[in-house]
């Protein structure tokens, strides 16, 4: 579903990404890892078409990123990190025009929004704005805009940061079931290490624009000799931050 | 084609949702009509017909010349980006806006000339309607600069910048005096601006010279604008924010 060679992104003299290989298959939930500033967002929005990488391969849901981006852009989903509805705007009137802008007529638009509002359990919440929501519902919303056209690969980022520990269960739950019923692949960024624990069936971890660990969270343990995911996490990053403490 | 119904479609109800920047933005021409037009009206230096025509471009940079305002806020908030992801041509994305920026500065400017009638303001029908068709052309080339500035310099800089910016442009547009009343630098720097061309073609639209070349000049440098525009614009939507 992804096959990245070598990806890289330099703002300036700053290296982002130096050199990124990933590969992850139809139906995964991968979890991607790291340090704040480690790399995460900008590798996501290279993904996403939002950023034109400065080197490097990759195809996406089967279309070439660099080639045929629009292909692309229709056949994936993307939830950023601080969503995507403006405050004051009936979340409705926002997700209609969101589905008309993949093809949809309004009556399709107005139907689909509704079967998804409810299957995300937001039923009926169309003439509501954010304002009035809670964290959890507003996080549900914008996973509901990044499904409107049925993608084969959605990206979250950090779809759960800020959440209290029931509403992040619920948003677990929610995309296992996406997986399991639809078969989608997920791609998605996390600070929280049980998180990818239990969500995930693998582990990416990169770390100064470089990746420096993959695998299942068991084998991460197992190969790190370590009882947690975080404690794999610890190993494997921050390694300069630690050589300066101690120098 | 659908895409653009729906997003001109989408901003014109959140644009006449909310009445008040409908009115706000036009704000400023109308009270040079209704507070400075009486007086021109008496000064000996022109008609309502001299005046009104100045005060459409007045309108744009007022109305369609702010029109970036909002894709502030879109960025900020995440809109800007969702629209990016999908798979909606870059142009497409930045008309939707601008085709609404026309719808409403053609609301406000028929508002303007049905004002100035009741004030005075004398004009061939074929006349002001040429008007509306050259200001839309004006605004779209309006429009799309402001998306553009509003993309490129930093989000607090850009309503001190161009509520600037608009001053100097407007008064060397002779938009509120002719300016073969000038002194010959300021007939030069004038001629610089585009708006100048809009001006004069507009006046001769309003006076029923349908065929001087003041005309030819507004509609040529005005097409050339909304050309320029839309291209700067449409750039900036491809290039990624990062």
């Amino acid at each position: 579903m992804i096959h990245a060679r070598g990806l890289t992104k330099t703002f300036g003299p700053v290296e982002a990404v130096r050199g990124i290989d990933l590969d992850v298959s139809p139906g995964e939930i991968v979890g991607f890892l790291g340090p704040n500033g480690a790399g995460k967002t900008t590798t996501l929005r290279m993904l996403t078409t939002l950023l034109r990488p400065t080197s490097g391969a990759a195809a996406v849901a089967g279309a070439d990123l660099f080639a045929d981006p629009a292909a692309v852009r229709r056949r994936i989903g993307y939830v950023a990190q601080g969503g995507a509805f403006a405050p004051f705007s009936p979340v409705g009137e926002e997700l209609v025009l969101q589905a008309r802008l993949y093809g949809l007529n309004r009556e399709q638009a107005r139907e689909r929004v509704a079967t998804l509002l409810a299957e995300l359990d937001l039923p009926g919440v169309e003439d509501r704005t954010t304002v009035t929501m809670s964290g959890g519902q507003k996080r549900r919303l914008d996973i509901a805009m990044g499904l409107l056209h049925r993608p084969e690969l959605l990206f979250l980022d950090e779809p759960t940061t800020g959440l209290d520990p029931q509403s992040r269960a619920n948003l677990w739950d929610h995309v296992r079931r996406l997986r399991e019923r639809d078969g989608l692949t997920v791609f998605l960024t996390t600070h929280y290490l049980e998180e990818a624990d239990a969500l995930c069936d693998r582990v990416l971890i990169i770390d100064h624009g470089r990746i420096v660990a993959a695998g299942t969270p068991d084998e991460l343990k197992t190969e790190h000799g370590a009882r947690t995911l975080d404690d794999v996490f610890l190993a494997v990053t921050g390694r300069e931050l630690r050589e300066g403490a101690a120098a | 084609m659908t895409a653009l119904a729906a997003l001109t479609g989408h901003y014109l109800r959140v644009s006449f949702t909310n009445k008040f920047s409908l009115v706000f933005s036009a704000l400023q021409p109308f009270l040079y009509l209704v507070l400075f037009g009486p007086l021109f009206d008496r000064s000996g230096v022109g008609s309502w017909a001299v005046l009104v025509p100045g005060l459409l471009v007045q309108l744009g940079l007022t109305s369609a010349g702010m029109a970036g305002f909002t894709i502030v806020f879109d960025q900020r908030f995440g809109v800007l980006e969702r629209l990016r992801v999908t798979p909606v041509s870059r142009v497409t994305l930045l008309l939707g806006r601008v085709l609404r920026d026309s719808v409403v500065l053609l609301v406000q400017a028929v508002a303007i000339i049905v004002a100035g009638y009741a004030l005075g303001l004398r004009a061939p029908i074929a006349g002001v309607l040429g008007a509306l068709l050259l200001t839309t052309v004006l605004s779209v080339g309006m429009a799309s600069l402001s998306y553009t500035a509003a993309l490129t310099l930093r989000q607090e800089l850009f309503a001190p910048v161009m509520s600037t910016l608009v001053v100097p442009l407007m008064l060397l547009s002779g938009a509120l005096l002719p300016m073969s009343l000038a002194p010959a630098w300021l007939d030069v720097v004038s001629r610089l601006t585009p708006f100048r061309y809009a001006v004069e073609g507009l006046r001769a639209l309003f006076a029923g010279s349908y065929a001087s070349s003041a005309l030819v000049w507004g509609v040529v440098v005005s097409l050339a604008f909304a050309v320029l525009g839309v291209t700067l614009g449409t750039r900036r939507f491809q290039r990624e924010n990062a």
